[in-house]
């Protein structure tokens, strides 16, 4: 098998909105490579949430073929989506989406739950995954206890802890100042060089060009695709 | 996802949110503890009557031939009641001709009573139920001697004046004398004292130790029968199957005796602890034919309520269901969240329902003399319900909720 995680050939999506038909993709074509650091940037209504939909196995497309890690998810119903969402796919999202009532730990084990893991290695799956973002002294805490950035880390631990093929990351430092999205890009980049492959969505440039790659999309087509060497190590 | 992961969600969702889940038990919880307080009560009061009741005041296996039925309950229609009066009196000849003929082995007691006027020295009570019996009467009746003892055959053939008294007349009569060998008044008649029945304590609340039996043929016996008739004739059996026989045939003794030909209805009666208890168990069986429409209604209630409590709780939470879906939840996972929880509040419901339940039951019996008995299956009843309701009113809520689409549920706020 090629080291490609994702492949995409033709994806379309439409929405019927009342009596018109909304075209979000329109055939876009994308390759991405185990271990890339890939940016998808492009103006509102430029397809980029529906994009960052699909790749999530969230929605499926309207046409078009999506292969995620060797398997074709864009035929998927339901359950088996979730079970990919489970195993494939880690996601970071712009509003931290903590169980507000749960603590750090809990937060990290649901997808463990999902998949069946037992409590004992749940505990310490989660337990190592909240050490590797850098807090392993904040498991017992509820998310209102803790700063934004914080918040984002328990977040990234909690799309690390299946060990996903993709992070996928929507504006992860939307809700954050430029101190703490200082902070929370710099652990991307670490998890990149450790060998995680990165999807970040963003309308922000100096975000996206922490990538190696950017990718950049408008009116549902892709208007460019360009590697960025110099700033991989970003 | 793990049935007890959803278990402890449920279990927290409801300590975070005490008042509101408090409000949304409130109809299982009344419904369960009516059931249980009602079956508890009835329950009580089945055994109450039964063994307090019935048995005391007739004797085991013990039936007696009356001119008519003595203890009513319900309705006796002025006709029946006319046709009781022009019944003929039980005889002494009657109750001869039974004790030396019956086949199946019995005890038997003539019994009249009356309730007359007592003294002793300057003390004395009005109203006393002054009984003439035979000397099985004791047997008859489980009345064990606190003291003294009981008269005999031989003194019951010879109308010997001695008497046999309850432990209310002998405490208010004979306060702080041992009434053993002391004369006793009745009606003016001098008794003695032989022996004092244990204490038999209330029925109803009344007291069941105001009594005094004497020898039958004593001298008071012209005061508490008419010639030559009794009240009743009691006939004590082994078991109830030989009381049956027994009973069997003394009716067709009876009626050979007046000559009834077949078809004629008997104009005698058999009372029985049962008959006694027929009306009781009417009113049993009524308590318990309403029981489950009563508890049905609350529980259909309590069931509506926390279907919409539900409902809140998937339109409250719609954000988290997104986030859930995203992290992998199927359906089914989302559609068990949410019905254990419903199921564990209502069970919580139904458990306080079942504390609530006995503790009313237990109140009942202390502020009554009714022994309420918390039946168990009424408790398992009570589970079961509160588990089904909880599941019923679950069902529809969270198919709702696994239904929803994650990108929608995400965007919710």
């Amino acid at each position: 098998m090629s080291d490609l995680v994702i492949q995409i050939r033709e994806l379309t999506r439409e929405y019927v909105m009342g009596a018109d038909r909304v075209h979000a993709l329109r055939g876009v074509t994308l390759q991405i490579q185990r271990n890339e650091y890939v940016a998808i940037m492009g103006p509102s209504g430029s397809g980029k949430s529906t994009m960052m939909n699909i790749l999530g196995c969230l929605d499926t497309p309207s046409a078009g073929e999506y292969w995620l890690n060797g398997q074709e998810v864009s035929r998927m119903v339901d359950d088996a989506l979730a079970r990919v969402r489970n195993r494939e796919i880690g996601f970071v999202f712009q509003t931290f989406n903590l169980l507000p009532r749960a603590t750090a730990l809990e937060n990290v084990e649901l997808p463990l739950i999902y998949a069946g893991v037992s409590s004992k290695a749940r505990r310490e799956r989660a337990v190592s995954a909240l050490q590797r973002v850098g807090l392993g002294d904040r498991i017992g805490h509820r998310p209102n206890e803790l700063s934004g950035g914080q918040r984002q880390r328990v977040a990234i631990a909690r799309a690390l802890v299946n060990r996903p093929s993709i992070l996928l990351a929507d504006e992860p430092t939307g809700n954050l100042d430029s101190a703490t999205s200082e902070e929370i890009m710099r652990v991307f980049g670490e998890l990149h060089r450790q060998g995680q492959t990165v999807i970040l969505v963003t309308h922000e440039a100096d975000i996206a060009a922490r990538a190696n790659r950017v990718v950049v999309l408008r009116d549902g087509q892709l208007a460019s695709d360009r590697l960025q060497p110099d700033r991989a190590a970003a | 996802m793990h049935f007890f992961e959803a278990v402890r969600m449920a279990l927290r969702t409801i300590v975070t949110q005490k008042l509101k889940s408090f409000f949304s038990l409130l109809g299982v919880l009344v419904g369960v503890t009516f059931l249980i307080a009602v079956v508890s009560i009835v329950q009580g009061m089945n055994v109450y009557m039964e063994d307090k009741f019935a048995n005391r005041l007739i004797g085991l296996n013990t039936f007696q031939l009356r001119r008519m039925p003595n203890i009513q309950t319900g309705d006796t229609p002025e006709e029946t009641w006319r046709e009781w009066q022009r019944r003929p009196r039980v005889t002494y000849a009657d109750a001869d001709y039974i004790e030396t003929r019956l086949h199946t082995p019995a005890l038997f007691s003539r019994f009249c009573s009356e309730r007359l006027r007592v003294a002793y020295g300057s003390k004395s009570a009005k109203g006393i139920d002054i009984a003439g019996a035979d000397a099985a009467y004791f047997q008859i009746k489980n009345y064990d001697l606190a003291s003294g003892r009981p008269f005999t055959p031989q003194e019951v053939q010879a109308g010997t004046p001695v008497v046999v008294i309850g432990d209310l007349l002998a405490e208010k009569l004979f306060e702080g004398v041992d009434p053993i060998g002391k004369p006793l008044l009745i009606e003016g008649l001098p008794y003695r004292v032989v022996g004092v029945v244990e204490k038999q304590g209330t029925l109803f609340g009344i007291s069941m130790d105001k009594f005094a039996v004497t020898p039958f043929n004593a001298p008071v016996r012209s005061r508490i029968c008419a010639w030559n008739t009794l009240d009743e004739f009691h006939v004590q059996a082994a078991n109830p199957a030989s009381m049956v026989a027994a009973m069997d045939e003394v009716e067709a003794m009876m009626r050979i005796r007046r000559q009834l030909k077949p078809g004629q209805r008997s104009n005698f009666y058999l009372q029985t602890a049962e008959a006694a208890l027929e009306g009781w168990h009417k009113i049993a069986a009524i308590l318990f034919m309403a029981l489950p429409g009563l508890v049905a209604i609350s529980l259909v209630v309590g069931g509506i309520v926390i279907m919409n409590i539900m409902l809140m709780a998937v339109a409250e939470r719609t954000r988290e269901i997104g986030i859930r879906k995203a992290l992998g939840a199927k359906r089914r996972d989302i559609l068990a969240q949410f019905v254990v929880e419903s199921a564990t509040l209502s069970t919580v419901g139904a458990a306080l329902g079942i504390g609530l339940g006995i503790l009313l039951a237990f109140a009942v019996k202390a502020a009554t003399p009714l022994p309420a008995a918390v039946a168990p299956w009424s408790v398992g009843v009570g589970v079961v319900l509160g588990i089904a309701v909880g599941m019923g009113a679950g069902i529809y809520p969270a198919s709702r909720a696994s239904r929803l689409d994650p990108i929608t549920a995400l965007r919710a706020e």
